[in-house]
């Protein structure tokens, strides 16, 4: 067993455990946005933060990435941790307002302004959706592509990839497109919001869809047709 | 070179061949040390070498050898041509000067006047390298072998008593022994971070493992930084013995130099350096029959900044994405591969040998208390001597930047200099004296780095630095994080504003937020100190920033948007110089008659400036 300090509390882990699964397990919520249980941790979208390190020589590190050490001074919610945490999200809400899993961690963590230019942007690159098609389905056929400024998730070399299935794994997981169901509406108890849902990834395939073909999601195939399936 | 043939099969072979490259080299030093590194080259270098090739040819002497050189130093003053014996300093040589060189210097013993190194400040001229005041305030213990030995020749390293401190390590001494002498001589990372060598080679031969590798960091991508470069060109068998000894040290039997693919010219040399050590049974199976094997390999990345990082390092010699991840595990636990891995810069390996021959005790004399030995500084921008610099850690910026660099271009005045690459901050004169080391730096808020140096005068303007190097860090970022990818962006998005004069009074307080927010969140080196350009001019130049946001004016003129060209009509004597140069088509007015500017149609290029004798351009 793995001892350490957690926000105060003297805390035992198994070996292995990352800062975050052991938050979890001490029932200490953290955000996340790139964190699934069933895949690899990346430490992309930075909102599981926490301190790690006595006072004035303490860092911020993602927690999910972040194995549990031998008589670690954690803190997760210290101060440097939420102002730090709240900015992350005020950028994110600039970035990408359309998704809902962002929208309600700005309602959670009480962010009410964005500073920011605001921009319309549907990818937050947290890469879920790669590893998900790698992990889980064993396809690996979506990766990153370019860096920096430039980084989006594409095919090899952009084109209509052989090694897709069409099994929507990478929808069902991005907290971008995926979190759009706004859920049935008070007058009426059919939703159907899911009928008219478009998915982020059409824009940027555009000549060929997306690497789905159909696409799962929004039931289209290459032509723009609606299939019939 | 018969004895150079024969694969070496004991250390006493290497001593005695050694010895004998040592008698033979100090029998006839004769030579030209001709500079062959990028600077030079670029003057014509390579034609100079041609020529004295032909000549010696054609007088059929033989005694004179020629050494094409790695990096000499005083690039502004290119091609340098150094004649031994006498160490006599030849600037600005032309191919029409060989002849003379060879006839005057080498056959009748004269000095050449008209070549020689003439001081800008004093203008005093200098027959002896050492005596240059460029040289004389540097101690040049890693350059300055490069005067000595042509880096395609092996026998020249060994002459100088190369290898060494390789085949010393692991013919006697314990690798416990060779750990406590590198700790104890204090080395700390040329690469930036400053982490003792030492401690770094002890944690990853502690750890046990089947398989060990030492690799060495080239992957140099500052700009303006050529430090690494300059001695993969100059001596790459100074970093094979580093590796060697590492290699000893933590028990690896695999090393490898990534070194970037913009480098071909070190690519090349670092080939050759390690074709002609196999050879000689220096590097491969049982060395020296000393049981130690050892081999060492090239690895070309693709020219990605991120990739100096040491786990994207790793990532990319494995042939993934180069992307940072999370630290712990340390590369010493889980490196390439998976097994323990050490990863040194080019120039800590380089300062390796440095160390078993002065000693750590001796080693240790240099520097500071927590900075130890030399560092090689890559002095450039608005600087009269630009190069690279080597100086004993804790030289305060104004020796460097004035006594060895000669001070600031056309007599302008000081503002700033740039330390350690695009992460590094900018320090105000307020500062001069600062001493180079670690902690200094990293304390005044900018970083020791991999030892850039930009020196920048009264018309540059702050602001438009930190844009500048955003710019860079903005694309340079592996995009892995969303705080730097976006953070950058969005920090470069608030510092265009301030440019552009559309900065508001609250731009400056939010933008520092940002910074901090980026600086804590983010994974890696890149993006921590991505912030260092932005917070390090706010805290020394804010009134800039002030004057940006307030007052809607940059006071160094730099920012288009904040400035207007005027033609005073007094002065203008309807030339029409600045009208037909204006490449905007933004000039008008009737010869001989006072012209003007038509703001709207005005790009603010500043040709018509720069045109104008009559200096009846204003800019405003």
């Amino acid at each position: 067993m793995i001892n350490f300090t957690l926000n105060g509390l003297d805390v035992a882990v198994e070996k292995g455990f990352t800062l975050l699964e052991a938050a979890k397990f001490y029932g200490i919520e953290l955000p996340t946005l790139c964190y699934n249980e069933a895949l690899s941790p990346y430490g992309a979208c930075r909102l599981c933060l926490v301190e790690v390190g006595i006072p004035g020589r303490s860092r911020l590190v993602s927690s999910c990435t972040y194995p549990a050490g031998e008589g670690l001074y954690v803190r997760t919610h210290s101060n440097r941790v939420i102002e730090t945490r709240k900015l992350l999200i005020e950028m994110y809400l600039a970035t990408c307002p359309g998704s809902k899993t962002i929208q309600d961690l700005a309602s959670k963590y009480h962010v009410t302004r964005v500073r920011f230019k605001q921009k319309h942007e549907e990818c937050i690159l947290c890469g879920l959706c790669i590893r998900m098609c790698r992990e889980q389905m064993q396809a690996k056929a979506i990766g990153f592509v370019e860096r920096g400024g430039f980084r989006r998730i594409s095919t090899p070399f952009e084109k209509k990839s052989e090694e897709c299935r069409l099994c929507g794994g990478c929808m069902y997981i991005c907290p971008a497109c995926q979190a759009r169901c706004q859920g049935p509406q008070e007058k009426s108890a059919v939703c159907n919001a899911c009928l008219n849902l478009s998915p982020p990834c059409l824009e940027r395939f555009d000549e060929m869809m997306c690497y789905m073909d159909p696409c799962v999601a929004c039931e289209q195939n290459s032509r723009g047709e609606k299939s019939e399936r | 070179m018969s004895f150079l043939q024969a694969r070496l099969r004991s250390p006493e072979q290497f001593a005695a061949m050694q010895q004998k490259l040592r008698l033979r080299r100090e029998s006839n030093e004769r030579y030209v040390a001709i500079c062959g590194d990028t600077g030079c080259a670029a003057w014509g270098s390579k034609n100079i070498r041609a020529v004295f090739q032909e000549k010696l040819d054609n007088l059929g002497v033989k005694e004179i050898a020629i050494r094409f050189t790695g990096c000499l130093g005083l690039c502004e003053y290119g091609p340098i041509v150094v004649v031994f014996p006498g160490e006599i300093f030849y600037q600005r040589v032309k191919e029409d000067d060989v002849e003379e060189i060879l006839r005057e210097t080498f056959l009748k013993g004269k000095v050449i006047q008209r070549l020689l190194y003439e001081d800008p400040l004093s203008d005093k001229k200098y027959v002896r390298a050492s005596e240059i005041p460029f040289y004389r305030g540097q101690k040049r213990l890693l350059l300055g072998k490069h005067w000595k030995i042509d880096p395609v020749r092996i026998e020249d390293y060994l002459a100088i008593g190369g290898y060494s401190a390789a085949v010393e390590a692991f013919s006697g001494l314990d690798r416990e022994q060779i750990i406590e002498e590198v700790k104890k001589s204090r080395l700390r990372g040329r690469g930036g971070a400053g982490f003792p060598a030492g401690l770094k080679w002890q944690e990853c031969y502690e750890t046990p493992a089947d398989k060990k590798y030492i690799i060495c960091n080239a992957d140099e991508g500052d700009p303006g930084a050529f430090m690494d470069r300059s001695i993969l060109e100059g001596n790459p068998h100074s970093i094979l013995e580093g590796l060697l000894v590492g290699g000893y040290a933590v028990g690896a039997e695999e090393g490898l130099i990534y070194v970037r693919a913009e480098y071909p010219t070190a690519v090349e040399k670092l080939k050759l350096a390690i074709s002609q050590a196999e050879e000689l049974g220096l590097l491969g199976d049982n060395i020296l029959d000393t049981g130690f094997h050892f081999k060492v390999s090239l690895s070309i990345g693709a020219g990605a900044f991120v990739c100096g990082e040491t786990s994207a390092l790793v990532a990319s010699v494995e042939g993934r994405v180069g992307e940072p991840r999370q630290k712990p595990p340390h590369l010493a636990e889980n490196g390439l591969w998976g097994k323990p891995t050490v990863i040194n810069n080019a120039e800590t390996l380089a300062n390796v040998p440095l160390i078993f021959r002065l000693g750590s005790e001796g080693y240790g004399r240099i520097g500071t208390e927590n900075s130890r030995g030399t560092k090689i500084f890559s002095l450039v921008g608005k600087v009269n001597n630009t190069g690279l610099v080597e100086v004993p850690l804790g030289m305060t910026l104004r020796e460097i930047i004035f006594d060895i660099g000669g001070g600031i271009k056309e007599g302008k005045k000081f503002k700033a200099v740039q330390t350690g690459g695009p992460s590094g901050g900018c320090l105000p004169e307020s500062l001069l004296d600062l001493p180079t080391d670690y902690e200094d730096l990293n304390a005044s808020g900018s970083m020791m780095g991999s030892g850039g140096m930009i020196v920048m005068d009264e018309d540059t303007c702050m602001v438009d630095v930190a844009r500048y190097f955003l710019r860079f860090l903005k694309d340079e970022s592996c995009g892995k994080c969303f705080s730097c990818r976006e953070g950058i962006g969005r920090m470069l998005e608030l510092i265009d504003d301030i440019c552009e004069g559309t900065g508001s009074p609250g731009h400056l307080e939010f933008l520092q937020e940002v910074a901090r927010a980026v600086k804590d969140s983010t994974m890696c080196g890149l993006g921590q100190t991505s912030v260092n350009p932005v917070l390090s001019t706010i805290r020394y130049f804010e009134d800039e920033y002030r004057a940006h946001i307030e007052e809607s004016r940059c006071p160094a003129g730099v920012c288009k948007d904040l400035i207007r060209f005027e033609i005073d009509k007094e002065l203008c004597n309807g030339c029409g110089a600045c009208l037909k140069s204006c490449p905007a088509e933004a000039i008008e007015g009737e010869r001989k008659k006072p012209h003007g500017i038509l703001d709207w149609k005005c790009t603010r290029c500043g040709i018509c400036l720069e045109t104008c004798a009559q200096g009846a351009v204003l800019k405003k």
